[in-house]
């Protein structure tokens, strides 16, 4: 892939992250992103935490994790308890006492998830509730409203997503109203000096129309750019090349989201294609559902086989889980009715993601991340002809060879 | 082992049991009330979150119900449950059943009891049970015995009589087994009286048991609800004064705060703090206070406080709960309730619990009605720290002969 020239900002366009190191080879970056509530070294993965709240697991713990922004979801705590009670409540921070970072998303990727519950117009997305029937209007003005309320760090524009794996004119109906569901989002934001609102780009599997949409938002004057519509049921070839023509013409200045990533490959992968942040639910729920993550995949810990298996799940990993049990308690309380099991797996697996950052970050910082891609694909795929060719071609095009 | 007994005030007993654990040199203050656990961990919480709850007793209690059906891996793991759960800086109880989830009537045998845990029913002959708690080596662990008499209605006196018998058997051939167990010299055998509501068989059953080499006693058969307890009240009192003053005498299914001081006026020692998760599992905050130092002001604030929960509660208590089928109690606060909503107030004033230092009642509202796992999280580390507060406070009153007034209190604040 022929390197593209990366547009340059407006000169009055918010910087809020600073780059510290960049990979000589791929695209990967190290950096810092300077936001109201501390700054958050980048890579970074954000854990999910929809509803005001990280599932079973308190502030105190997320903070002892080392996790500086998380997330939470405009659609979901617009319905309960709404923005007016958490605005009395001093915004989410005050509201679920976070004293560290929040992103909201803008209640866009519920218009896919909640398909059958919704319908696009141009004026926004008409939502029924599941919970009472009533019928919701969630607007570019409305959503930035809420998000107004709710104080977060980092606010996403509406956008009109469709799923990856829809094709025709809709896709490219949805990625033009997005821009002009942008500029509304920017003329409706009361606070772009508290809250960072971020453009994403749509398009969906049209580098034609990804690239028009790249053109366009990177005109407007935000402070970071998503990467949106991908992470849904296409194919991974179709996603890298997406993520990469993205970041080739997305400014080097400001921050990366790709929206939707958290698979650990798949993050490594789109650390080297030049993307700075990442969220996803994935490492939580699997926890809930008894699987903790480690360098090799995961480990289904209510199988039998973990029964008597007396070790960590990781002996490397700093985690309280991993310092005070073994698989074998873990399995057993896993088939208990104690919750406890679950937020054990639940700290675990946001240590993992978190600390697989980290060991990015350091890498790329130290001049080392080729080599520490290398490794980790060899660790995962026990050779590194076993690694999936999707993620091979993609780090490829990036000047990375798994030998 | 060695119980100290510091005062005795109108039966209840204050002191201090020495020489406790594998080293020997814990020790544990009483009356008191033992860490309840599920499989071997505190309900919703991790180590982490326990150990931000102040005041968690000394010694915590696992079931034989939830552990049994682990026995194999027990063994290979060798090392004891203490530590394969990560509680070795713990002292450890095991009681048979679980005192939440009562197990089904019409399992003993002369020569078997049964425990049921989450694979189903496991049977223990006492050869079986004492090679359980050999793999679990426990610091105290309730012998095999038969309770079932005190679940039937109006128990035979054959009945009653058989559960004595069958007891006192299974008690000596577990003695005689811990004699040739290394491993088990380190754990003391409780000895159970049970009786069912006998009188004559429960003094026998006192009797006979403080004539064994037992480290201490269960007394029990007197769970059930507030009404078959007070009933069964005076069989306690006579119970209690058959046994040795310098052996801790435990109970189970006892847990609410009215019962407890009953109890203790009784001779009884050591409790299980199950009805704070039961609390928890109603979405439910403990508030009752047991601040009975008199200052006027306070106590009168305290009472307007309490006669409003009083009487919102009155018209909600009829709450049944799924898992534990237990009502809502006055000691209590629903905060599923819609007035919560709003209620930027931590759960309790003055509560120094993690919850209440850094919550709101609104948000535990908000995390019930979206059915958040947090919701348990926090009620949890309130509700126990609020009960372990509640035994500070009859450790003190005992000390500073006040007791009366904190009965008084609780008392006012019963349904």
């Amino acid at each position: 892939m022929a390197a593209a020239v990366n547009p340059t900002s407006l000169e009055s366009a918010p910087r809020i992250m600073r780059l510290v190191a960049e990979c000589s080879r791929s695209r990967a970056r190290a950096g810092e992103l300077r936001l109201p509530h501390g700054p958050v070294a980048t890579p970074v993965f954000m854990p999910v935490g929809t509803q005001a709240t990280m599932k079973g697991i308190t502030a105190e713990q997320l903070d002892a994790l080392g996790c500086r922004i998380c997330l939470g979801n405009t659609y979901h705590l617009g319905l309960r308890p709404g923005p007016e009670l958490i605005q009395k409540a001093h915004g989410l921070h005050g509201f679920m006492n976070w004293p560290h970072n929040l992103l909201t998303d803008s209640g866009g990727f519920q218009m896919v998830s909640l398909v059958s519950l919704s319908e696009v117009t141009e004026e926004g997305v008409r939502f029924r509730s599941p919970y009472d029937g009533d019928e919701t209007l969630l607007s570019p003005e409305k959503s930035v409203e809420i998000q107004n309320a709710l104080g977060s760090d980092i606010i996403m524009q509406l956008d009109d997503v469709v799923s990856s794996t829809v094709t025709g004119p809709r896709v490219e109906e949805a990625m033009y109203r997005s821009i002009r569901w942008l500029d509304r989002c920017i003329a409706a934001h009361q606070q772009p000096d508290k809250q960072n609102l971020f453009a994403i780009i749509q398009g969906g599997l049209d580098a034609d129309l990804r690239a028009t949409c790249l053109e366009e938002m990177t005109k407007r004057d935000v402070p970071g750019f998503a990467i949106g519509g991908l992470s849904g049921g296409e194919s991974k070839g179709q996603f890298w090349r997406m993520v990469a023509l993205s970041t080739s013409r997305l400014p080097k200045d400001k921050p990366r989201y790709l929206m939707g990533v958290g698979y650990a490959t798949d993050l490594v992968v789109c650390v080297a294609l030049g993307c700075d942040m990442f969220d996803c639910v994935f490492p939580t729920r699997t926890a809930r559902f008894g699987s903790a993550l480690v360098p090799t995949g995961n480990l289904q810990l209510k199988k039998k086989q973990y029964e008597k298996d007396f070790r960590p799940i990781d002996s490397n990993c700093n985690c309280p889980t991993c310092q005070k049990h073994s698989r074998a308690f873990l399995h057993a309380l896993l088939h208990s009715d104690n919750t406890a099991a679950l937020h054990h797996l639940t700290v675990h697996n946001i240590a993992y993601q978190l600390q697989l950052m980290s060991a990015v970050r350091a890498s790329i910082v130290e001049k080392r991340f080729p080599d520490f891609v290398r490794d980790f694909m060899g660790t995962m795929y026990g050779d590194p002809t076993l690694c999936p060719t999707w993620a091979t071609e993609a780090l490829a095009s990036v000047g990375i060879t798994l030998r | 082992m060695k119980l100290n007994l510091t005062k005795v005030v109108n039966g209840c007993r204050l002191g201090k049991i020495k020489n406790l654990g594998k080293t020997g040199d814990r020790t544990m203050d009483i009356p008191a009330c033992l860490l309840y656990t599920k499989t071997g961990s505190a309900p919703h919480l991790t180590h982490q979150t326990l150990h931000t709850i102040h005041g968690v007793p000394a010694m915590a209690q696992l079931t034989l119900s939830s552990l049994a059906e682990h026995h194999e891996v027990l063994a290979e793991y060798k090392e004891g449950i203490g530590k394969f759960i990560g509680m070795s800086e713990s002292l450890l109880y095991c009681s048979l059943h679980d005192p939440v989830s009562p197990c089904p009537a019409g399992y003993v045998t002369n020569k078997s009891v049964s425990v049921w845990g989450i694979g189903g029913r496991v049977e223990m002959t006492a050869s079986k049970f004492m090679a359980i708690q050999q793999a679990l080596q426990p610091d105290w662990f309730q012998c095999l015995s038969d309770g079932e008499a005190s679940f039937e209605e109006a128990a035979s006196i054959k009945r009653a009589r058989k559960s004595v018998d069958r007891s006192l058997l299974f008690l000596d051939n577990c003695l005689r087994l811990q004699e040739e167990s290394e491993v088990l010299q380190k754990s003391t055998i409780i000895g159970v009286i049970e009786g069912g509501d006998v009188m004559e068989e429960r003094l026998r059953s006192a009797r006979e048991t403080a004539k064994r080499p037992v480290g201490g006693f269960l007394l029990d058969g007197f769970q059930g609800n507030p009404a078959t307890l007070e009933t069964r009240l005076y069989l306690l009192s006579s119970v209690t004064a058959e046994l040795p003053e310098d052996k801790p005498r435990l109970i189970c299914g006892v847990s609410r705060p009215d019962e407890v001081l009953e109890c203790i006026e009784r001779g009884v020692d050591i409790f299980e703090s199950f009805f704070p998760y039961q609390v928890t599992e109603r979405g439910c905050a403990l508030t009752f206070s047991f601040d009975y130092h008199p200052n006027p002001e306070e106590t009168l604030l305290q009472q307007n406080g309490t006669q409003e929960e009083i009487k919102y509660v009155d018209q909600t208590k009829k709450i049944k709960t799924t898992s534990c089928n237990q009502e809502m109690t006055s000691f209590e606060i629903n905060l599923k309730e819609k007035k919560y909503q709003e209620d930027f107030d931590p759960l309790v004033r003055g509560c120094s619990c993690y919850c209440c230092k850094n919550h709101t009642r609104a948000y535990i509202h908000h995390l019930l009605v979206t059915n958040e796992l947090l919701a348990g999280v926090l009620l949890m580390m309130h509700n126990f720290e609020h009960y372990f507060g509640f035994f500070h406070s009859i450790r003190e009153a005992l000390k500073s002969d006040r007791l009366a007034q904190l009965k008084e209190l609780i008392c006012r604040q019963a349904s």
